[in-house]
């Protein structure tokens, strides 16, 4: 009988047969490679009982607008039994620049929260019982070092001990580079002040703290393959603890905290091979590079988060169900946190409605699916076991070439990362264009009409009120507090030492985002990309 | 022969979700136009001297972060001021359609949202390049 395609193929463009059998996963060691859920190299899942034992963490992206517009959220998300809390920052924080900043103009508040001094902080967590949250994470890189100073501040001042608090920042910046583009020096020093929160974190006792988690998920969303997504993300881990043991902060120190960021596309077996190839790699790349010999460095934590660009603006509902195809395949590749879109993401921040039933699908999996009873109750399917070790012959042969031009940051500098997005990207566009792909309510089944949805507006006054914050901060504040605690950053930036302490004074001293990157920018410079595509 | 269509690709404001703008630069390049991009982070100010520089037929805007309403009018306003009436702006992105016959009535040829077709993309510029020569 005739197929519905000539070839069938996975993302990474390799052969996917028609059946899978046991001469498929009969390689010599693949049952090593297997191994059992809890033990090396992980494949299998990090923990034995996995879901048996705890429900992953349920996390929601929120943030925008105000800091009291934000609070209110948090206090709403928390009665609603969230338990993982996630800070989305506007442009100009994350770039540094103040709200009243030529270049901030109309993005105040846009796509997240302004920061833009410790003050902001302070009301953002007004009224949060930290007993009650598991996990606050927030999309800070070039600025995730002063994210993490913000909240040590704001913990001394309130008299908490910051061990106390378990704060997951992202903080990795190379991937900006090549994907979400919000960076501000040029790679070399940002990778130094990266890492500057990693080794903080290690030689302060911040045990509950992640102070990185290496994001494969906006490289995905760049247009990457899956293969594309592990090896890149790996290639920046590479860098970063590379950084880390120059300094003489042992693997075994700060690796167990470092978690991996990835996309949960709809893809499904696809996307269960990725989540434990990612495992896999990792736990050899850790004991065989980085001769790390703890069980809990080498077991890969992930944090995933269903993918935005695979949702539709087209009949938008649609992505209700995309959504609980993408979380399903998350949890059954044995994810610890997954964040869930809501439908509306592909036109704005979330209404709360929309973001209700996106955590309400998480629940329904958890709890109604059944498929938290068995561990890994796909493991040792042929297919899945097949495409798991074709894809992880994929991210090691891109690992190899990348460390052939000399690591990460040459690729970025180059555009080879840049480049190689580009070029899936567009293979993936022609294919929809020509309907080869189909995407339902895009290149097929369209409606006649579409439904209208309802969306979130941020406050079109909150920009002002912003600007005025801050400018009323500036003049409130002592200045001359302000210049020292400047004055003592630059010099640790120039001396190459690292930054954290004094980046701790500088938010005490409430300087703003703006003084403490722009005094940054003009000891490292800023980085402009070299716009290839 | 016919001159190369010049379309300048640029990303005003902060946002940096540049998937969209770099696979419409390569349908354009690929259709045959001679394609300009800018890279991130562009000011109002530096998007139109570019289109200046390069003297381009058509400019292309990519704006997902939600800043439209205030990066477009600026831009549309900046090459008023410098003679650049007849060079049409596309904007893509992610534009509720409600600001839509706004950006339209300020200036904009056309809004291409999430969906848009690359073969629609390169049609449309074909057009404005060809009404664009008729019309001195």
């Amino acid at each position: 009988m005739a197929e519905t395609l000539e070839k069938f193929r996975t993302l990474d463009n390799d052969p996917l047969k028609r059946v899978y059998t046991p001469a498929d996963v009969a390689a010599p060691g693949a049952e090593d490679q297997i191994g059992m859920p809890g033990e090396f190299p992980f494949t299998r899942g990090i923990h034995a009982e996995m879901y048996r034992q705890k429900p992953w963490i349920m996390g929601m992206y929120s943030g925008a607008g105000s800091a009291e517009e934000t609070n209110q959220r948090f206090h709403y998300l928390l009665s609603q039994g969230q338990t993982g809390f996630s800070i989305a920052l506007d442009l100009p924080t994350q770039m540094g620049y103040d709200p009243d900043d030529p270049m901030s103009k109309g993005e105040v508040g846009k796509v997240g929260v302004s920061l833009a001094s410790l003050e902001d902080l302070e009301r953002l967590f007004d009224g949060i019982p930290f007993e009650k949250v598991r996990q606050i994470r927030t999309t800070a890189n070039a600025i995730g070092p002063l994210f993490a100073a913000m909240v040590i501040a704001m913990a001394r001042r309130q008299g908490i001990d910051p061990r106390t608090i378990n704060l997951f920042i992202q903080n990795d910046i190379l991937k900006e580079y090549i994907a979400r583009g919000t960076y501000i020096y040029p790679p070399a020093p940002s990778v130094k002040h990266s890492v500057d929160v990693i080794e903080y974190c290690a030689k302060n006792g911040l045990r509950n703290w992640t102070p990185m988690s290496v994001s494969g998920y906006h490289i995905r969303d760049s247009g990457a393959t899956p293969a594309q997504e592990l090896a890149f993300c790996l290639a920046n881990t590479i860098a970063y603890f590379q950084e880390a043991v120059r300094r003489g902060v042992k693997v075994d120190d700060f690796a167990h905290n470092v978690w991996m960021f990835l996309a949960g596309d709809i893809n499904f077996l696809e996307e269960v091979a990725k989540f434990r190839c990612a495992r896999r790699v990792w736990s050899n790349l850790m004991r065989e590079r980085f001769g790390a010999t703890s069980s809990e460095t080498l077991a890969l934590k992930i944090f995933c988060y269903t993918l935005g660009g695979h949702l539709t603006a087209q009949q938008p509902l649609n992505n209700i169900a995309r959504v609980a195809i993408m979380t399903l395949a998350a949890v059954l590749g044995g994810v610890q946190t997954i964040a869930t879109s809501s439908y509306d993401e592909a036109f704005s921040t979330p209404t709360p409605e929309a973001a209700t039933i996106a955590l309400r699908t998480q629940q329904i999996v958890a709890h109604e699916s059944g498929v938290t009873g068995t561990v890994d109750a796909l493991g040792g399917s042929w297919a899945l076991e097949a495409l798991t070790n074709q894809l992880e012959e994929r991210v090691l042969a891109i690992l190899e070439v990348v460390e052939q031009k000399g690591g990460a940051a040459a690729c970025i500098e180059s555009g080879y990362f840049q480049q190689a997005l580009s070029k899936a990207a567009y293979q993936y566009q022609c294919e929809v264009d020509s309907g080869e792909r189909v995407l339902v309510g895009v290149n097929a089944y369209q409606a006649s009409e579409e439904a209208k949805i309802p969306m979130y507006r941020p406050n079109p006054d909150g920009e002002r009120r912003q600007v005025a914050a801050v400018q009323a901060l500036r003049s409130r504040r002592d200045n001359a507090a302000v210049e020292a605690a400047l004055a003592r950053l630059e010099q640790a930036a120039r001396r190459g030492n690292n930054t954290m302490e004094s980046l701790i004074d500088c938010a005490d001293a409430y300087a703003t985002t703006g003084d403490i990157c722009g005094t940054l920018r003009g000891v490292w410079g800023r980085y402009r990309d070299p716009a290839v595509f | 022969m016919e001159k190369r269509i010049r379309v300048l690709l640029a990303k005003p404001g902060l946002d940096g979700h540049d998937r969209g703008v770099r696979v419409v630069a390569r349908a354009l390049r690929d259709a045959g136009a001679e394609v300009i991009y800018t890279g991130l982070h562009q000011t109002p100010q530096q998007v139109v001297d570019a289109a200046l520089q390069e003297d381009a037929d058509i400019v292309g805007l990519s704006i997902l972060s939600g800043a439209h309403n205030t990066l477009v009018p600026e831009i549309l306003e900046l090459m008023k001021a410098e003679g650049m009436n007849d060079v049409p702006v596309l904007l893509g992105g992610t534009i509720p359609d409600d600001d839509r016959p706004g950006l339209q009535a300020m200036g904009v040829a056309a809004v291409l949202g999430p969906g848009t077709s690359m073969r629609e993309v390169v049609k449309l510029v074909r057009e404005l390049a060809a009404r664009r020569q008729v019309e001195p």
